[in-house]
């Protein structure tokens, strides 16, 4: 990567840095939270189902998770409503990441279109555990210490909190991206077989990279539950978050490093607008359902792919060269 | 001479096919060894056995001494047994290079996968030499999926060579290349042979194995019909009846 | 908790079980011809629910009767669907492709429902929906006979055309291996399409029963399509005569579970079930197992 590319890395940062200073309506930055929050999730699914091909349609059980971590603990130690509530966000990534052990033991015996149905499955035996157990609450919940922090500034805490939890997920993905590791996971995408046939230990490879990506979704969800100050089981455990994270993904591109950071920039602050807005869930389902069919049917390797294609033929033809298929790497960008 | 892969009694069925029946086969240190038999004799499913891809019911696998009969894929790798594939599989969206790197570290917990970065200065130098040995170097940067495929079966060699195994199992390296190609692998395979490498060769192209191996061994319903020198082989009567008179031509060897 | 009240929910459950078993042949044929792994499913059976509730509602047709026009209806959709989107899917990933296409099919339809019928639960009406007969002292609701003889039928006649016509041969030959089948002069491609149409049309049927035995609306796809992606998959993927056993099976143990400790825990059983027996058997009770190497 070259000091120019960081130099716009840097930028960009810069500029989610200053959001919260010039725009002070609560209504705006609640929205730069949440879109902030599924940056993160959306990075940390791809490190593991974008590099390694698993899709995994649970991942709302690692922010559900999160969301309970952040809720019990906080009830169970009687915590203040107060900012200390914050060391409980990197313990709900924790649990996530220990969850994701066991879950991936049995979740990744299997090949990978069992593995997408299994998530699934495994998904709903969370939600319907959390309905179901008392110590979850029960369909009513839990409710979190109240903090009384001032309207106009409350969200400012939690919108740099987030903003720590996407450079977070962002680096880890970054530095698994080329890490041997990473390399590994690419490979078990391509061929699993193969890949042990080399001396890839697939499994144990797979794994670390699923605990490993639960842990900032988890974060996640601890943070949304600190922020709304009140959980219930269905919204925690949302089967439209498990399938929003893996659109996200995918919209922008999947394996390559910036596609869900972006994707999830465009989707859920979209999302947030048009219901803000309109308050019209389901003119945004439509929207939302036909956008994405087009992309995937018509820019199979994601926006940020298919940009970088037809920028590359642009300045191939400008320069005269003659593309060679434009045989552009989705796992290979950084 | 001593024996450095041995297979003993190897038993081995799927569902109702006896793909495997009592198959032992030894490998001496140094030699090229070839492991002829018609379609579905079981060749292939021997191969996934000493590789570690498919359990065997009964027998053994020992290599450089140490039983492996359940070791894993990758253990098998790591222990020093690399193999290529009957149909040819690299890592079609990463390039070439990259494709070198995956089978680079043999020895390293996969931890150390985590900490490390992709490649190493000397590890790259050794994948390109290796890459210039098959003599596709200019190709490194290319993603594989876009390579022929004379290109990608010797990038299956170059990346079994890279992690530098003691014996290597060819599953037909001559299959569905050109004449040209074929003796090119066959010189590389001698000039491999002379540095101490071992090989085990499955082929269908009778020529290769007699021009190149030190013994042969004729399988046939999923035994070791006899083996010797290439010589001793061509004029062995039951050897032409196994190819002539088998009733199984279908070919049972991918496991399903 | 008495053992009339567990034979009760067994009869229940075989009874309700082949109505899944049905809808689950669906996603489990199309999932054999075509690799295509159709999330939307669930929501084409709501689908087929609200069309036999407008025209119960707004035009006085019998359920039954209705199926006349809403199972050539979805048949015509998923012909319309299968050419215009799935069939673009191809490459690596296409299994993973399908699943995110026919999820993001699933969303349109979903808000399309959503505008059309609002978001308020409704159920299927019907003189057979709420009232019972005693069979062998055993009260069992007309419509949970009704739908199990509509099952019967339904997959007496998909068992008819695959065994006993010329077109069934092609559908089994390309189950069994797409490129052999192609080699052999089929044209997979049509199969494909006309075999997208009927997982889609029994749907219409599995919906109206399901909108007769349960209040829905369009979120209610979600619960249906979990359970039967967990049907297939027990069954073993691709396999009809796994995704019938299955249905059976789990629907069964579903409503015994629900008798036993109580209806809450019954659902959770039924995934609890998929998440033990994968990791006993990972390729289902009765798959085979995957082919690894090539």
């Amino acid at each position: 990567m070259s000091r120019f590319k960081h130099g716009w890395w840097l930028l960009a940062l810069a500029i989610f840095i200053a959001y919260p200073l010039v725009e002070t309506n609560p209504a705006y930055t609640t929205i730069g939270i949440f879109t902030l929050i599924f940056m993160a999730c959306a990075t940390s699914w791809n490190m593991f189902s974008g590099y390694s091909g698993y899709v995994n349609l649970g991942s709302a059980v690692f922010y559900g998770s999160g969301a309970y971590t952040m809720a019990l603990f906080a009830n169970h130690l009687h915590m203040a409503g107060n900012g200390d509530l914050f060391w409980l966000v990197p313990l709900g990534g924790v649990v996530a990441s220990i969850i994701a052990i066991p879950v991936g033991l049995v979740a990744l015996r299997v090949r990978r279109h069992t593995f997408v149905v299994i998530t699934i499955a495994i998904f709903f035996v969370f939600q319907l555990s959390a309905i179901n157990f008392s110590f979850t609450g029960g369909t009513s919940g839990m409710q979190l210490p109240f903090i009384p922090w001032f309207i106009t500034n409350y969200n400012v805490p939690f919108y740099y909190v987030a903003l720590g939890i996407v450079v977070f997920a962002a680096l880890l993905s970054a530095v698994v991206r080329r890490s041997r590791f990473g390399l590994q996971l690419l490979a078990i995408r391509d061929d699993e077989d193969r890949a042990a046939g080399l001396g890839v230990r697939v499994f144990a490879v797979k794994l670390t990279g699923f605990a490993l990506s639960a842990f900032a979704v988890g974060m996640g969800g601890a943070l949304y539950a600190m922020f709304i100050g009140q959980i219930y089981p269905q919204f925690v455990f949302d089967p439209i978050f498990d399938i929003s994270i893996a659109l996200m993904a995918i919209f922008g591109g999947l394996g390559t490093f910036i596609g869900p950071l972006l994707g999830a920039l465009v989707l859920e602050s979209t999302q947030q607008l048009l219901t803000l807005k309109y308050s019209n869930g389901s003119l945004y389902l439509i929207i939302f359902g036909g956008v994405f069919l087009i992309v995937i049917l018509f820019m199979p390797q994601g926006v940020v792919v298919a940009i970088r294609d037809a920028w590359a033929r642009r300045a191939a033809r400008r320069d005269g060269r003659v593309t060679v298929g434009a045989t552009v790497n989705p796992g290979a960008t950084s | 001479m001593t024996n450095l892969l041995k297979v003993e009694g190897v038993t081995r069925a799927f569902g109702g096919l006896q793909a495997l029946s009592g198959c032992s086969l030894s490998v001496e240190k140094g030699s090229i060894a070839g492991l002829i038999g018609p379609n579905g004799s079981g060749k292939t499913t021997l191969f996934n056995v000493i590789t570690g891809y498919v359990k065997p019911d009964a027998g053994t696998v020992t290599f450089d001494g140490r039983d492996i009969t359940s070791a894993r894929p990758s253990q098998v790798f790591t222990l020093g047994v690399g193999r290529t594939f009957q149909i040819t599989r690299i890592f079609a969206r990463i390039t070439v290079l990259e494709n070198m790197l995956v089978a680079s570290q043999r020895q390293e917990g996969w931890l150390r996968g985590l900490t490390r970065s992709k490649s190493s200065t000397q590890e790259v130098a050794a994948a390109m030499e290796w890459l210039d040995f098959v003599g596709i170097a200019r190709l490194a940067s290319l993603q594989a999926g876009a390579l022929s495929f004379g290109q990608r079966k010797l990038l299956e060699l170059a990346y079994v060579l890279v992690a530098d195994p003691d014996v290597i199992l060819l599953d037909e390296p001559a299959g569905g290349v050109n004449l040209t190609l074929i003796n090119e692998i066959a010189e590389k395979i001698r000039s491999l042979n002379k540095e101490g490498k071992t090989f085990l060769i499955v082929e269908h192209n009778m020529e290769f194995v007699m021009q190149i191996c030190d013994a042969v061994t004729v399988m046939h319903q999923g035994v070791d019909l006899v083996s010797g020198t290439p010589e001793e082989i061509r004029n062995n009567p039951d050897v032409l009846d196994a190819y002539l008179g088998g009733p199984d031509d279908d070919d049972v060897d991918v496991a399903s | 908790m008495n053992g009339t009240a567990l034979i009760h929910s067994i009869i229940d459950g075989i009874l309700t079980g082949s109505v899944y078993a049905l809808m689950a042949t669906g996603l489990t044929l199309i999932f054999g011809v075509m690799n295509i792994i159709n999330v939307a499913q669930g929501i084409f059976v709501i689908l087929g629910a609200y069309l036999s509730y407008a025209l119960s509602v707004h035009f006085g047709i019998d359920l039954f009767v209705g199926l006349a026009i809403t199972i050539p209806t979805l048949f015509l959709v998923g012909i319309v669907v299968e050419r215009v989107f799935l069939s673009r899917i191809k490459g690596p990933e296409k299994v993973v492709m399908s699943i995110l296409v026919t999820y993001a099919i699933s969303l349109v339809i979903e808000g399309i429902l959503n505008m059309v019928f609002s978001v308020n639960y409704v159920e299927l009406q019907a003189w057979y929906v709420d009232r019972s007969v005693r069979v062998f002292g055993y009260w069992l609701p007309y419509i949970y006979l009704l739908g199990f003889a509509l099952a019967v039928v339904l997959l007496g006649a998909l068992y008819f055309m695959l065994y006993r016509t010329r077109f069934g041969a092609s559908v089994r030959a390309s189950l069994a291996d797409q490129t052999s089948a192609a080699l052999v002069g089929i044209n997979v491609k049509n199969v494909s399409t006309i075999c997208f149409g009927i997982g889609i049309a029994v749907t219409a049927a599995g919906g109206m029963i399901y909108g007769a035995t349960n209040a829905f609306n369009a979120s209610s796809s979600y619960d249906l399509i979990s359970r039967l992606l967990v049907i297939i998959v027990l069954g073993g993927m691709g396999s009809i005569g796994g995704a019938l056993a299955a249905g059976v099976f789990m629907i069964t143990v579903e409503d015994m579970v629900s008798v036993i400790w109580g209806p809450v825990w019954s659902s959770l059983t039924f995934f609890l079930i998929l998440v033990i027996i994968l990791s006993v058997r990972p390729q289902g009770i009765f798959g085979k197992l995957e082919a690894r190497l090539a």
